[in-house]
């Protein structure tokens, strides 16, 4: 069996962020697959957008990957004439522009997170269709089905970076165990103002929980 | 229907003027009991390494028109830059004029920014072309090459996303040669090494894909120097008879021979030689 070049190439995923005082915590899964085949197993789906700027890509590898470096192109621009880093919001406003103009042609589904002088940490969620909003905590792909309610329960506001790290991989292996199209290694980032902190967890020290 | 103006049209575009034709013919086509020619396809195993000192691209050459072979000896990995060289699988045509046409705007690019083109600035060209023609240009390619920031292989799939990887496979020989990649790839390998893994990438994929078959071409890029070895494994070489159908002269015997010169004048000689290269 041979994967089809007429099967696009997706990152079923699951992608998650994360709000804390003085930044955001961002994490994905590895897994690319064209049809049942794992195309990239290694995955980076975290893409820088600017310096304090990321953003977390699902669904078409192709579309999202076109998406990120039009914004990235547009937000570099911005940043130039501005004088100034970016703001988190009109990066999340460019992809929504994108992402809604173009909703019947793309299969897109972005969290935009990151930090920027005016509001710290923030964390925006574009997904399919073109909606907008901010939220403290929010995942995506089609893993995120199996952890809204991990999410839901675990989640208390005000936990510190290192307490955030911990939620997010947990939360994205326990997605990864359930879902057959999110897998390979946990990627994470941590954007506060002095930089950013990228980690990977490789398959065999991932958190483990109860398994039947 | 109002006629088509061909001078509005963009330059250097893929025209989609034959659809109509097309798509009437193959309906009208059904009736008459016979198909539309396939598309010749590159069925196809191309794989790249990075290794210690570049990369290392290989691809099979069998070219398919549908079930049958149409080209036995096809050439699979397409001149990009002096440092730069790209293998192709899906349509052949498709693959041959994308590669040259990111060739000549890259060597543009090159002259006007006076420097050696990175793998990087043709892969962009690349995906962003790819992603223009939404997956309607079936171009899956394999793009390696070694530039001022070193060695660098990227994978670009028809749809227009790419992939930065030490090892890439694709075609449908891809799974065959992904296996024997996993099993045996390690960073920072030697030469010859490296050049074993890719032969042997692209022999599975040659005896265990029907898409895929015939010889083994390398290209090795470093820094300052490629060898393109077209073959490097005559994996598949044609078989010598043993026996031969025809009959030594004078198995019949002649009993009468009248020879009648016909009256021809020579008007012009020329020889043209065929190019086998």
């Amino acid at each position: 069996w041979a994967p089809l070049s007429s099967s696009p190439h997706t990152n079923s995923t699951t992608i998650m962020a994360v709000e804390f005082d003085g930044g955001v915590v961002i994490g994905a899964d590895s897994r690319t697959t064209t049809g049942a085949y794992i195309a990239n197993r290694v995955t980076d789906k975290l893409t820088p957008i600017h310096d304090r700027i990321f953003c977390c890509r699902s669904g078409s590898a192709a579309d999202t990957q076109a998406i990120a470096d039009a914004v990235s192109y547009q937000l570099g621009f911005h940043s130039i004439e501005l004088d100034e880093p970016p703001l988190v919001q009109t990066a999340a406003n460019l992809f929504k522009q994108m992402c809604y103009r173009y909703r019947e042609e793309l299969m897109a589904g972005i969290i935009v997170a990151g930090w920027d002088k005016r509001r710290g940490g923030q964390v925006y969620t574009v997904p399919m269709g073109g909606m907008l909003v901010r939220q403290p905590v929010s995942v995506g792909g089609s893993g995120s089905s199996y952890i809204y309610g991990f999410i839901d329960s675990k989640y208390k506001s005000g936990m510190t970076k290192e307490e955030c790290l911990r939620f997010t991989a947990d939360a994205l292996a326990l997605a990864m165990e359930r879902d057959g199209s999110s897998g390979g290694v946990v990627r994470l980032a941590a954007i506060t103002e002095s930089g950013l902190e990228r980690s990977v967890i490789l398959g065999n020290q991932l958190p483990t929980f109860f398994s039947a | 229907r109002g006629t088509f103006n061909l001078k509005a049209s963009p330059v250097g575009a893929v025209l989609f003027v034959s659809l109509c034709r097309n798509t009437l013919l193959e309906a009208n086509v059904a009736k008459l009991g016979c198909s539309l020619p396939p598309a010749r396809k590159t069925g196809t195993t191309i794989c790249g390494v990075v290794y210690k000192d570049g990369v290392v691209l290989g691809a099979d050459t069998r070219a398919t028109e549908g079930m049958v072979v149409a080209d036995k000896n096809c050439s699979k990995i397409h001149y990009i830059s002096p440092n730069i060289y790209c293998c192709g699988a899906g349509t052949a045509a498709d693959t041959e004029m994308t590669t040259q046409l990111i060739s000549s705007n890259l060597e543009l690019h090159s002259l006007s920014t006076n420097r050696l083109p990175r793998v990087a600035t043709a892969n962009r060209m690349l995906k962003q072309m790819l992603f223009r023609y939404q997956g309607y240009i079936g171009a899956a390619l394999v793009l390696g090459g070694v530039d001022c920031n070193g060695p660098h292989l990227y994978s670009i799939y028809p749809h227009g996303s790419t992939d930065k990887l030490p090892y890439v496979t694709m075609g449908s020989g891809s799974l065959a040669a992904m296996a024997v990649f996993e099993d045996r790839f390690k960073p920072n390998m030697e030469e010859e090494e490296a050049k074993q893994l890719v032969r042997d990438a692209i022999a599975a994929g040659i005896f265990n894909d029907l898409g895929s078959g015939s010889n083994i071409d390398l290209c090795v890029i470093t820094k300052g120097k490629v060898d393109y070895l077209r073959p490097h494994d005559e994996a598949n070489k044609k078989g010598v008879r043993t026996g031969d159908y025809k009959y030594k002269h004078g198995t019949t015997g002649v009993l009468t021979k009248q020879v009648t010169t016909l009256q021809l004048e020579v008007m012009d000689e020329s020889v043209q030689t065929m190019d086998t290269s």
